[in-house]
């Protein structure tokens, strides 16, 4: 498969360099609203769209410093991009969709100190992707962060009713938990090579 | 900068006062941010020159010096701004006469792509040297190709000779499985590393194919030329 | 000394709690993006507490500093400046100290910016506290920081690769431990340390319960 092909960076992003499981980015979420799948999904799509926005303002702002020749502004530009992109997304929201706004509420303004949102902007200018790359790249790793968190979710709701040491409960069941399904998404590393 | 009508004014926060200090700490970062990036600049570049030289000697044995060249559509160029095309390093040795070349090739390994350069000699019609410039693979595993000597002899003299017409390579360079390396244009892969080791295989032999084709006419001409 | 003046003094709790009541990775779960990601060598591990650990002085000292001039309304917006500042100053000084630390650490350099610790600490105590108070807690949480990515790094490069800041360990009979190094053994190994420490907290409640009853023994 060709290195830029548009399937290739979406099947990597999703996969093989799942955002979550193989880079660590998001775990805070991930750790965090992987409780119950009903919190799980919109988490997830509400990620997802803050991405995408992030990924398209990001590729537009470094078109500007590149053309400028200032790269070295784009870590300070990036982070204020996105912390303004995700309260626009906030307020647009909250006039346009009222009922989704109240689903998603709590989780728009986390999703700023989301590491993955930042992880996002800045590799896909490190690997120069165009615009539509960048936004194949952008779906790939949200559907991968909603594909992690979802399977988390489902494991997490199972070990409700287990039965554990009372050593093991908390972050550590939850962090050995995603070793594990992170091992299982080994199996897809190498993917097109 | 602490004085009291100042802080008089912050805590009323108009937005005078919120403009103000987000300027305030935009151009304080800003100036600092230029500070660095300006002390800096000159050891990076100098960094990345070094670790380019470093390569480029490494891969063309015998060689000590190189002179960076662009390879365009018609022509065979020294680097120059504004002149699009295939980075190539010419290496000269002692006395200044062209023995080789050195290209970058560069495939998707197991984490990331992985950068290499690679040295050509006309002479043998072979590579004669990698060297990894870039890698994101993980330690104690993908790094082989850069540790494994098994692997890494591979490269002294793998075979790329072009075929009669020379428009491509007359054998491809592939990996084989370990220990199982007849012909001179095979790689013998690293137990454990198969993706790394492949991709290394591939980033030389897709740089090959269509550099060496391509740069055959200008051989001579680089005999002929001091660095 | 007066009940005002306490609220300034720097205590040995200042600078002690970030290193193990509120250890920030063990206890409170922060920045775990890079505790994961860049502690598969112990090498790594130290670079990226020693950046953390600069970032988070610096920026609590300037937003200490400014503490009474950064309006409410603006203020997280000002310390995500002070804080990308000071990191782009950091992957500069990075790349021109040593090409392969910056490109062993890659990204997670720039994503320091993103680490919940800093903004954390710049929010909860920097914006409230005497600079030279900011600088004592500051120093403690980072190098309760830098000790936790030690504490995974050492244990991810002795298991999985034999050896210690790049020097082998055991000799050539040594079978490393592959998955360790790779990303399922950051997330396992940080979940045993996570483990190994609520035992010692259940133990020592344990202890201290089991005092009581029989009066000491």
């Amino acid at each position: 498969m060709e290195v830029n092909s548009i399937s290739f960076i979406f099947f990597n992003a999703f996969l093989a360099n799942n955002f979550v499981l193989a880079l660590f980015l998001g775990l805070c979420p991930f750790l965090g609203v992987s409780g119950k799948l009903e919190t799980a999904v919109p988490m997830g799509l509400a990620t997802t769209f803050v991405m995408l926005v992030s990924s398209v303002c990001a590729y537009a702002i470094n078109q500007v410093l590149v053309t400028f020749d200032i790269e070295y502004l784009r870590l300070i530009s990036y982070i204020a991009v996105i912390a303004s992109a995700v309260q626009l997304v906030e307020m647009a929201m909250k006039k346009l969709s009222p009922a989704l706004f109240r689903a998603l509420g709590i989780f728009l303004p986390l999703i700023t100190t989301n590491c993955a949102i930042l992880g996002l902007a800045l590799f896909q200018t490190f690997k120069e992707y165009n615009f539509i790359q960048s936004v194949v790249y952008a779906l790939g790793a949200g559907a991968g962060f909603i594909l992690a968190i979802v399977l988390m979710a489902g494991l997490r709701e199972r070990l409700e009713l287990a039965k554990l040491p009372s050593v093991t409960q908390g972050a550590a069941l939850s962090l050995i938990l995603g070793g594990v399904l992170s091992l299982a998404f080994m199996g897809f590393a190498g993917l097109g090579a | 900068m602490s004085d009291n009508p100042q802080v008089d004014r912050a805590h009323k926060t108009t937005s005078t006062a919120m403009i103000l200090t987000l300027g305030l700490v935009t151009a304080l970062s800003g100036f600092l941010v230029v500070f660095v990036y300006q002390a800096t600049k000159p050891v990076i570049a100098e960094n990345k020159r070094l670790a380019i030289e470093q390569a480029v000697l490494q891969v063309i044995p015998g060689a000590e010096s190189f002179t960076p060249m662009l390879l365009t559509e018609d022509a065979l160029v020294p680097v120059a701004p504004g002149i699009e095309g295939t980075r190539v390093y010419a290496g000269y040795d002692g006395e200044n006469s062209f023995i080789g070349l050195a290209a970058e090739g560069a495939a998707q390994g197991y984490a990331d792509i992985i950068q290499l350069i690679y040295g050509y000699k006309p002479a043998c019609e072979c590579v004669t040297g990698i060297k990894v410039i870039k890698l994101a693979e993980t330690p104690g595993l993908g790094d082989k190709i850069i540790t494994d000597k098994n692997f890494v002899a591979n490269f002294d003299a793998l075979d790329v000779r072009l075929n009669s017409d020379a428009t491509a390579l007359a054998n491809a360079v592939v990996l084989v499985k370990k220990g199982s390396k007849t012909n001179p244009w095979e790689v013998d892969a690293i137990t454990g590393a198969t993706i790394s080791s492949n991709a290394v295989a591939k980033a030389i032999n897709a740089s090959a194919q269509q550099l060496l084709p391509q740069i055959q006419p200008y051989l001579e001409e680089l005999e002929g030329a001091q660095p | 000394m007066s009940l005002l003046k306490q609220d300034d003094r720097i205590t040995a709790e200042t600078f002690l709690e970030g290193i193990w009541r509120d250890n920030p990775v063990f206890v409170m779960l922060l920045g775990m993006c890079p505790v994961l990601a860049v502690t598969n060598s112990a090498v790594n591990a130290l670079a990226m507490g020693v950046a953390t650990t600069f970032v988070l002085l610096a920026s609590s000292v300037l937003v200490s500093l400014f503490r009474k001039l950064i309006p409410k309304e603006v203020r997280i917006a000002t310390y995500i400046v002070i804080i990308a500042t000071f990191v782009t100053i950091v992957d500069y000084v990075i790349q021109a100290i040593s090409l392969d630390l910056y490109n062993a650490l890659g990204a997670f350099i720039q994503l320091i910016v993103a680490n919940c610790m800093i903004l954390g600490r710049a929010e909860s105590f920097a914006s409230r506290n005497t600079p030279m108070k900011s600088v004592v807690n500051g120093l403690g949480m980072g190098l309760g920081f830098t000790l936790a990515l030690l504490c995974l790094g050492v244990v991810r490069e002795i298991l999985g690769n034999g050896s210690l800041f790049g020097l082998p360990l055991f000799g050539d009979g040594f079978q490393p431990w592959i998955v360790m190094v790779l990303p399922p053994g950051g997330f396992i190994v940080l979940g045993g340390w996570l483990l190994f420490f609520e035992w010692l907290k259940v133990r020592k409640q344990e202890l201290s319960g089991d005092e009581e009853a029989v009066h000491g023994s």
